[in-house]
């Protein structure tokens, strides 16, 4: 990763705009050609530097809901799980963390109702309890990393 | 019962999602597509005017319905190796206080008050810290621990060390 992408990570974590030629816009601030910032965002995304670009969505105000839970894994047990709960379309991510409490995911569904399902279908399928950890209440969400 | 401020009515902010706003959120769920004219692409995809496509995507900005619209870095990738959720307990009449001031902070991420499952799960406050390696976020944890001094009755830092699935938000 060079300078000019270096820029273009830190300025695409900000307002991508809304208008005719929103890649030229962006090109223009940041003295490259249109061409040369569409082949770098391809290449950002085909190496995992970004794993996504383009609009966020916020889960609940689409009517479906989002939490966090955790689990308690043993370390012998935990590829079986990992999979089984990975399976789940409802997972959208899944990290492995060093605790006790070893796996932590995130469900994302379409209704509320649903959340509490998923849970209860975790539990039996693997045999493990789920703990709910849903957000009572969000302080800041600025996730933005300069580099 | 007090009058409500102008502009807090709720239930008038509460987004109504149509056919066509559902066709553009499922045809934007893999990104933004990569071409000098990404809005008429959308466009001509789902059948509608590029106008229409942008008038939607700034109402749905407008209600929150969409966070951004922007990149999402894989912070492994940008070098950000040491992600620690750390997690306080701390007493229940302050945790807004603290995620406030938390929240503030610029090297904390996210910061959410959460339910404790007792005895297991002490904690009611969540904050992200990512850093270089784990000397950094082990410095920055010492700050949050002063920053709430005796009402820190206890917190931990939870490393990730896998990523083990991470997709985009699926709906339809």
């Amino acid at each position: 990763m060079d300078a000019v992408d270096r820029a273009i990570v830190n300025d695409l974590q900000g307002g991508f705009p809304i208008s005719e030629h929103p890649y030229a816009e962006v090109a223009t601030r940041l003295g490259l050609s249109e061409d040369e910032l569409l082949r770098r965002i391809d290449a950002l995304l085909e190496n995992g530097t970004l794993t996504r670009f383009g609009p966020m969505y916020h889960a609940e105000r689409l009517g479906g809901a989002l939490t966090l839970a955790a689990m308690k894994i043993p370390a012998a047990d935990f590829e079986r799980v990992t999979q089984i709960v990975n399976a789940f379309p409802e997972v959208a991510h899944n990290y492995a963390r060093e605790h006790e409490f070893s796996m932590w995911f995130v469900l994302a569904t379409e209704t509320p109702e649903r959340i509490g399902e998923v849970i209860a279908e975790i539990e039996r399928a693997t045999g493990y309890r789920v703990y709910n950890l849903p957000k009572l209440e969000e302080f800041y969400v600025g996730l933005r990393f300069e580099v | 019962m007090s009058m409500p401020a102008p502009g807090v009515y709720i239930e008038e902010l509460e987004p109504v999602l149509d056919a066509v706003d559902r066709r553009l959120i499922v045809a934007t769920q893999e990104g933004l597509p990569r071409v000098p004219q990404p809005y008429h692409a959308l466009a001509a995809q789902i059948g509608v005017s590029a106008a229409e496509v942008m008038a939607r995507l700034r109402r749905m900005l407008e209600t929150g319905v969409i966070r951004r619209i922007g990149a999402v870095p894989n912070h492994y990738a940008l070098g950000f190796r040491a992600n620690g959720m750390t997690v306080w307990n701390v007493p229940d009449g302050r945790v807004r206080e603290f995620g406030q001031k938390i929240g503030a902070l610029d090297f904390v991420s996210h910061c959410y008050h959460r339910p404790r499952h007792l005895p297991d799960w002490p904690y009611n406050l969540f904050a992200m810290v990512h850093g270089r390696d784990r000397a950094e976020v082990e410095a920055k944890v010492a700050r949050i621990a002063e920053l709430l001094g005796e009402a820190d009755r206890g917190h931990a830092v939870l490393y990730s060390t896998r990523i083990l699935k991470k997709t985009g938000l699926r709906i339809g």
